[in-house]
């Protein structure tokens, strides 16, 4: 029997995923959270406290004034961009089992391809956004480092050095996300599966690390999800999903995305940190995951999770994907979505619905009797359990 | 390798914290901040020292010969301000001192893991100088 004030996840909704939504971040916005709260049964007359992160361009004031809220007693933005995804999860957590709020609403809604596209690069060495957890531009802009994928594919590029890993064997977990986005209906790259050889025919964005299908989609969408406490979840419309527990980590060093000033840029170490929070909070080992919604902006991270979360040792998770332990029949299936490579890229939160509906039982790609969930976004994580 | 640039580069943009460095670099320096107390190099600047918590620091020019940590081509979007074969790199220059930036007069393909390299300056204009990096052969000691 869970803990009355534990949280738990009772509503979840989204947009369509494009590429040109034909209308204001706001609305996607709006639009999701009404149908995380219609899904859940509630109305936003019951919503007291919202959280997002950062890099999203609504204002919580805008959202009370558009959905007609009478008032938020706890609001927050998590740091860290897409890594701190998860850690919405954290802080709706904190605030309905501390009584700081009742039903709190998490949400990233963004026009990330027709509008604010990540991926076209900067050139302004002076740029810098505060909460982001990037480094000061300062260092990469003189010298052409100008996109998350140059930034990423510095310490991919160590890792693949001393692992012997090719770009190819990166290539694996794109075939992999392509082929559960294929069979479901709410991703772009629905019915769309690439082989490896399609992988490796893919233009280069960063020699020799990472070619045009080890990236992300830039996505149009909006995703929401609503938390509540156990005790008040379980008279609402839908099979509350635990929060187990949700975790941040920001170990000494690290930097998100222009991470290059650990020592060891091979390992993750907040993966690492966040893994060790969550098995010893909640008695799950890596073991007693069925699904694995790993952040997958780009192919490399999936590798650095698997290590960080012990599903393998370090440098085995070349042989770990290639011996299918992360396809759909495997032992820990990745992302059966399509993450954020297949399905789109709503900067991690969809990771999060999908790991919903795996408890649910609703999802597309069902896997089969699915107890616990772990979402891993870099710089949070959380793992999600059946009621 | 060392065409001209056709377009200037984006100019370091100093924070009040680093400024130092990039007055060091305009006068072909590569300085970093030593803690005053307890003597640690610390990368990128801080104000305040991680071991002893000492706000005193001076500053330290390295040799500039260190090591290539990684490095990439980026491909795509096309930046005009770069020559198409640009190497981006971390070089390690001491502990707990590590860069980002271009590795020089080396083919892609050539290029390895803790392969030993020296620093040299180019010119941004306006007395702006930018540190580059390209390969050294190893002298005994080095």
């Amino acid at each position: 029997m869970a803990d009355p004030r534990e949280a738990a996840i009772v509503g979840i909704g989204q947009t369509e995923f494009s590429k040109n939504s034909g209308r204001p971040e706001l609305q996607l916005a709006c639009e999701a959270i009404l149908a995380a709260l219609d899904d859940a049964g509630l109305s936003p007359a019951d919503v007291d406290g919202m959280t997002t992160f950062t890099l999203d361009n609504n204002e919580d004031v805008d959202l009370v004034r558009a959905l007609g809220i009478e008032n938020l007693r706890f609001s927050s933005r998590v740091p860290h961009g897409g890594g701190g995804s998860t850690g919405t999860l954290a802080h709706a957590m904190a605030a309905v089992s501390s009584g700081l709020a009742n039903v709190v609403v998490a949400w990233r809604a963004m026009n990330e391809r027709s509008e604010q596209r990540f991926g076209v690069g900067h050139t302004v060495s002076n740029a810098s956004s505060p909460g982001t957890g990037t480094g000061f531009l300062e260092w990469s802009m003189p010298f052409g480092a100008a996109t998350p994928a140059a930034w990423t594919a510095l310490g991919a590029q160590r890792y693949m050095q001393e692992y012997g890993v090719s770009n190819e064997d990166l290539g694996a977990v794109s075939v992999i996300l392509r082929q559960n986005a294929a069979t479901n209906p709410a991703a772009w790259f629905f019915e769309k599966p690439i082989t490896l050889a399609d992988h490796q025919a893919s233009r280069w964005i960063v020699e020799p690390v990472f070619r045009l299908f080890d990236c992300c989609q830039e996505s149009d969408g909006g995703v929401a999800v609503v938390v509540t406490r156990a005790d008040r979840a379980r008279d609402l419309a839908q099979l509350p999903v635990r929060i187990r527990h949700a975790t941040q980590a920001v170990p000494m060093g690290i930097e998100t995305v222009t991470d290059f000033y650990r020592e060891d840029l091979t390992r993750m170490e907040s993966g690492e940190f966040a893994a060790r929070e969550l098995y010893e909070r909640t008695g799950v080992g890596a073991d007693d995951i069925q699904v694995a919604m790993l952040y997958d902006h780009f192919t490399i991270s999936v590798y650095w999770q698997l290590e960080a979360f012990g599903f393998c040792g370090r440098g085995e998770a070349r042989d770990y994907i290639a011996d299918g332990h992360l396809d759909l029949a495997g032992r820990t299936p990745l992302s059966p979505n399509g993450g954020l490579i297949g399905e789109a890229y709503i900067h991690g939160m969809n990771n999060i619905t999908e790991a919903v509906r795996q408890i649910r039982g609703t999802a597309a790609n069902p896997v089969a009797d699915v107890e616990n969930v772990l979402v891993a976004s870099g710089m949070s994580a959380a793992i999600l359990s059946r009621s | 390798m060392s065409d001209p640039i056709s377009l200037p580069r984006p100019a370091p943009f100093p924070a009040r914290v680093s400024a130092f460095f990039w007055e060091g670099v305009d006068t072909d320096e590569l300085r970093v901040q030593r803690c005053s107390d307890c003597g640690e190099l610390r990368f990128p600047p801080r104000p305040m020292c991680p071991d002893c918590h000492a706000v005193a620091w001076n500053t330290e020019t390295l040799s500039g010969e260190g090591r290539v940590y990684s490095w990439i081509r980026p491909v795509h979007p096309r930046l005009p301000m770069f020559a198409e074969d640009t190497i981006v790199a971390l070089i390690d220059l001491a502990p707990g001192v590590r860069l980002v930036s271009n590795l020089c007069d080396v083919a892609l393909e050539d290029v390895e893991k803790d392969m030993p390299v020296e620093v040299f300056f180019i010119d941004l204009g306006e007395g702006r100088r930018l540190h580059q990096f390209r390969p050294r052969s190893e002298r005994s000691g080095g």
